[in-house]
């Protein structure tokens, strides 16, 4: 089957979460949006917020196996030929809130007013014309970052983008990388 | 076949995550429904032809009532059906006197179809069909035969109906 879009398949997201500073124009950006019934999907989470002010941002990692899909008992949930897993299609979501649980990032929301889960799709309406996200293109402190990786290289020489993400014995690879400090090749959780 | 191997080998077969798998039509598989499509219809032609065959249509037999000539005025129309028998019929009261008794479902797809006064046009609304009220043959649009008729046989004030007798061309 044919893909007419114009994705840019060099592109790629990159997530610097030392850089968040908590100011929350991604969520504010997201949320102009109506193909996401101007609700966020992309959620800024405050670490350990009595100690420190250091904030995280949390998009969704387009995992290669995505465990969402793989546990959607409607097959609600499908990943396209560009590595986007897509969010819950309105027809198929039961609101079952299996992918809620079973994702390791925490992505996937159950908005109960539609009954339905909602997630970030890497702007597939914008991404798929050639255009950057959303938050990606608002975030001041360059936190959220989309573009090649020759292009990050060169912006942050002393980090690498890690994609391979350790919980346990399950090792999960994804399409959005993580800047962690140079030579790192892996995150491990636990 | 354990449970996991199960969901492993056709669960997500049929219910594939990937877009492209879920949009991915086999050769294999097109051909399989095409032959049951086509096998169907074969199939299912043949019961058809195998009940007209084994189980006729029955004629109308005898003469039936319909109702009184003042009952149905020049143009006017009655509908009835024949005891023991479902298929509706009309009685049309053509404005040379004459009288005429078709079935009323139209031989195109059998919406009921009805004489339009002062035209000596029978309408069918669905597909615009139209017969001639005179002989009930098919003037226009889609339907592929003449509508089925009935002779009228006046008795003094009452009308009645049988079996259409074989035409003379």
């Amino acid at each position: 089957m044919s893909n007419y879009t114009t994705f840019n398949r060099n592109e790629e997201f990159f997530v610097d979460m030392q850089r968040c500073i908590g100011c929350k124009a991604c969520e504010m950006a997201c949320a102009e949006c109506e193909t996401n019934g101007q609700d966020s999907m992309i959620h800024v989470n405050y670490v350990e917020r009595s100690t420190t002010i250091q904030t995280t941002v949390q998009v969704c990692m387009h995992c290669e196996d995505p465990v969402c899909a793989n546990v959607c008992p409607a097959d609600a949930i499908s990943k396209d030929e560009f590595g986007i897993v897509h969010t819950a299609n309105t027809e198929r979501c039961i609101g079952c809130s299996n992918c809620v649980m079973a994702c390791p990032f925490g992505v996937p929301k159950k908005i109960e007013e539609y009954d339905l889960m909602m997630k970030c799709t890497m702007c597939y309406d914008r991404t798929s014309i050639g255009k950057k996200p959303m938050c990606a293109t608002v975030c001041p402190s360059g936190a959220l970052f989309y573009g090649t990786k020759e292009q990050i290289k060169e912006m942050r020489p002393n980090s690498s983008p890690v994609n391979t993400f350790v919980f346990g014995k399950e090792v999960v690879n994804t399409k959005v990388n993580i800047m962690m400090p140079k030579g790192s090749t892996e995150l491990i959780i636990y | 076949m354990s449970k996991e191997s199960n969901l492993d080998k056709n669960w997500k077969k049929d219910f594939p995550i990937h877009k492209q798998e879920a949009a991915q039509v086999s050769r294999r598989d097109f051909a399989k429904f095409l032959t049951l499509v086509s096998g169907g219809l074969m199939v299912g032609s043949g019961l058809v032809a195998a009940k007209s065959y084994f189980l006729p249509k029955e004629g109308v037999e005898g003469e039936h009532f319909v109702c009184k000539i003042k009952d149905i005025p020049v143009g006017g129309t009655q509908t009835f059906v024949i005891e023991g028998s479902k298929i509706p019929y009309m009685l049309i009261h053509l404005e040379d006197g004459t009288f005429r008794a078709y079935e009323q479902k139209c031989t195109h797809l059998s919406c009921a179809v009805f004489y339009k006064p002062g035209t000596g046009e029978i309408h069918c609304p669905c597909h615009e069909g139209l017969f001639d009220a005179k002989s009930g043959d098919v003037l226009a649009g889609p339907p592929p035969r003449a509508l089925p008729k009935l002779d009228v046989v006046v008795k003094g004030e009452s009308i009645y109906v049988t079996a259409a007798h074989e035409q003379i061309s």
